[in-house]
């Protein structure tokens, strides 16, 4: 390599470098600010370098939440309902979409582009715009305060829709005809090739939309009351005291660390389906 | 195996009609080839004796049942696509193991007769490889065995060789017949290529715009093209086919007479186009054909000339002559062609005149 090309290889790092530096110093503040005492971080002269509560603070958010007075709902549970939450949604949107998809794609029966277009427009809009309706629908259908009135409002998807149908509209209707041939009827084209076809294209969905449930705020916020279906984003908020009670920002930095782990886990754990999903593409 | 009919077999999608009234019956074991230009309708046609589109109207039977209503995986057909169609995810043997998987039957038996398949299309060491470790002549194989697999009364072929190069396209066509030989399963095999479809077909549908425009052996087709089309769609150099008018023993092009076979059943002074095969024509010189060369193609084997009959005005047509024959362009020679090399069509229809 000659040293104009190091040179300018060096110059790429250190962009790269300054980039991480820039995005994951916030992260890192947290992860110092869940080490020291509530008093070191309110007196705003925090060090930069861990302090000695680490493990205690940990403690004390997984299992009693922030200072009893303000919430006291444990960072444990929370954690659950979050993670049921987006298991929910995400599962729940890549097996409505992707049925969706079939249908619209494979089969011919009257109005499919309209049904096609009925999903596409109502469903993109964002949930806070047809937020209120939904509102008024969930509380009708008594699933106030529930998992379910939680859960399922969100799980409709025109996203996901719209990439499956892409997806299966590049699959040769040649290879639809030889399964037909082949004497294998609709759910057993979905279930023997349809889905295994459709395997890298689930796991790049599952990750965005894992992280789309695990990120919910307003929904969860209107529609639940009761500290048992309190959610890990909506705790963290909670959390925060107003007007004189002291804010423990420890146990709240501790939270969020813990907050994040999950949704990284997934990407982390998902990263290698998609490599293998590039290099062995299967179309 | 069986005999395969179709009676009176009309398309139509929406308002265009695609086929106008196809009949054929095909006997049992019988390799039969539709041949046409591309968008003749060669391939809805196939896809109507599968059962993947519905004809308009008109009847296709199968061993003897009518089967118009009958599901393609009832229909006891195979089919191998263009394109392969393989199942990308499947291995080789799971790929050819799927239909009878499908149809539930036992697990041994399955095994047996992926292995049977393999080993005719000597697949046996590919098995456990995925389509896309495999070759397109390889590829075209996997497709040959997913269908004799299931040992079908009828193979449908849909251009199956058309995506491969040159040389593995003309070892392939000697394979399957081979294969045909071997299994006599009654065959439908559609192509654009002629001379895939001289080598291979016991029997030649010549299709053009949605119309059988010759149905026979392919010597027959050959010898004597029903149509204008057909004469000049099969054969290569295409039959010259020019203007004439029939007069009294014979035929009249520009001033150039020829004599032909049949001229007592002829109305003189009727519009005909006379064709003939470049390959007909010899280099005598009292032949009756004076031809002004515009184009020599030297092929070492044959010398194409290219040329205008009469003269300058005359019609362009085209001989083959045996051997290297030393002429230029702007030269003229004299050739002849025998009477009952003369083919003669009305000019109106297209249709032979015998
Ligand atoms: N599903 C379809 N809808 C409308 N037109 C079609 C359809 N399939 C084929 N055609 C038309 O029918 C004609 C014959 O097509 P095809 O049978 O595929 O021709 P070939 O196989 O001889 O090339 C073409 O003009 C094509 O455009
Ligand atoms: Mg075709």
């Amino acid at each position: 390599m000659g040293a104009e090309a190091a040179r300018r290889n060096w110059v790429a790092h250190a962009v790269l470098l300054l980039g991480v530096a820039i995005f994951a110093f916030p992260i890192y503040v947290a992860l110092v600010g869940s080490t020291w005492d509530a008093a070191t971080i309110g007196r705003g002269s925090m060090p930069l370098v861990p302090g000695p509560l680490g493990v205690e603070n940990y403690v004390q958010a997984w299992t009693s939440g922030s200072g009893e007075r303000v919430v006291g709902a444990p960072v444990g549970g929370m954690l659950w309902n979050s993670m049921l939450m987006a298991l929910v949604i995400a599962f729940g949107k890549i097996g409505i979409s992707i049925i969706s998809a079939y249908a619209v794609v494979f089969f011919n029966f009257p109005g499919r582009m309209f049904f096609f277009w009925m999903i596409f427009v109502t469903l993109m809009l964002p949930v806070e715009v047809r937020i209120i309706p939904t509102y008024q629908v969930v509380v009708d259908m008594g699933l106030f305060d529930s998992f379910w009135g939680l859960t399922v409002p969100l799980i409709a998807s025109a996203t996901a829709t719209l990439l499956f149908r892409q997806f299966f509209l590049t699959i040769p209707d040649e290879l639809v005809e030889a399964a037909k041939i082949d004497g294998a009827g609709p759910i057993r084209f979905f279930f023997d090739v349809i889905l295994p076809l459709s395997r890298t294209n689930i796991a790049a969905l599952f990750v965005i939309l894992f992280i789309y449930g695990w990120n919910q705020y307003l929904w969860p916020l209107l529609i639940t009351k009761s500290k048992e279906l309190e959610t890990i984003v909506i705790g963290i908020t909670k959390m925060i005291g107003t007007g004189d009670s002291q804010t423990d920002w420890n146990i709240i930095m501790a939270t969020t660390i813990m907050a994040m782990l999950p949704p990284v886990l997934v990407v982390l754990f998902m990263q290698r389906w998609f490599v293998k999903g590039l290099v062995d593409s299967e179309k | 195996m069986a005999q395969v009919e179709l009676r009176a077999i009309k398309k139509s999608f929406g308002d265009v009609a695609v086929i106008h009234g196809v009949d054929c019956p095909i006997a049992d074991g019988e390799f039969v080839v539709i041949l046409g230009p591309s968008g003749c309708g060669k391939s809805t046609l196939l896809r109507i004796v599968a059962g993947l589109e519905t004809q308009s109207s008109g009847d296709v039977v199968i061993g003897g049942k009518v089967v118009n209503t009958v599901e393609p995986k009832d229909r006891n057909i195979a089919m191998v696509f263009q394109n392969y169609a393989l199942y990308p995810h499947m291995s080789v043997r799971e790929n050819m193991a799927y239909g009878l998987k499908v149809r539930g039957l036992p697990k041994p038996e399955i095994e047996a007769a992926v292995a049977r398949a393999a080993k005719i299309l000597e697949l046996e060491k590919l098995l456990d490889r995925r389509p896309r470790q495999l070759s397109g002549g390889q590829r075209q194989r996997v497709a040959m065995g997913r269908a004799i697999v299931r040992n079908p009364e009828v193979f449908l072929f849909d251009e199956p060789l058309s995506n491969l190069d040159a040389k593995l396209r003309v070892q392939m066509r000697i394979e399957l017949k081979q294969l045909h030989s071997q299994l006599k399963t009654t065959s439908i095999y559609v192509t654009h290529d002629q001379v895939e479809a001289m080598t291979l077909a016991d029997r030649l549908i010549v299709m053009n715009g949605g119309r059988a425009e010759h149905i026979g052996a392919p010597l027959d087709v050959y010898a004597r093209p029903a149509t204008t089309f057909v004469a000049g769609f099969i054969g290569a150099p295409a039959m010259n086919l020019v203007p004439g008018t029939l007069v009294a023993g014979g035929v009249a092009i520009d001033g150039t007479k020829l004599g032909v076979a049949h001229p007592a059943k002829t109305v003189t002074g009727a519009d005909v186009t006379v064709g003939f095969r470049p390959e007909t024509l010899h280099l005598d010189p009292a032949g009756p054909v004076a031809l002004l060369v515009t184009l020599v193609g030297a092929l070492g084997a044959d010398t194409l000339v290219h040329g205008r009959m009469g003269g300058p005005q005359g019609p362009t047509i085209t001989a083959r002559l045996p051997g290297v024959v030393k002429v230029r362009e702007g030269e003229r020679m004299v050739l002849r062609v025998a009477p009952e090399d003369i083919h003669l069509f009305d000019r109106a229809t297209g249709r032979r005149i015998d």
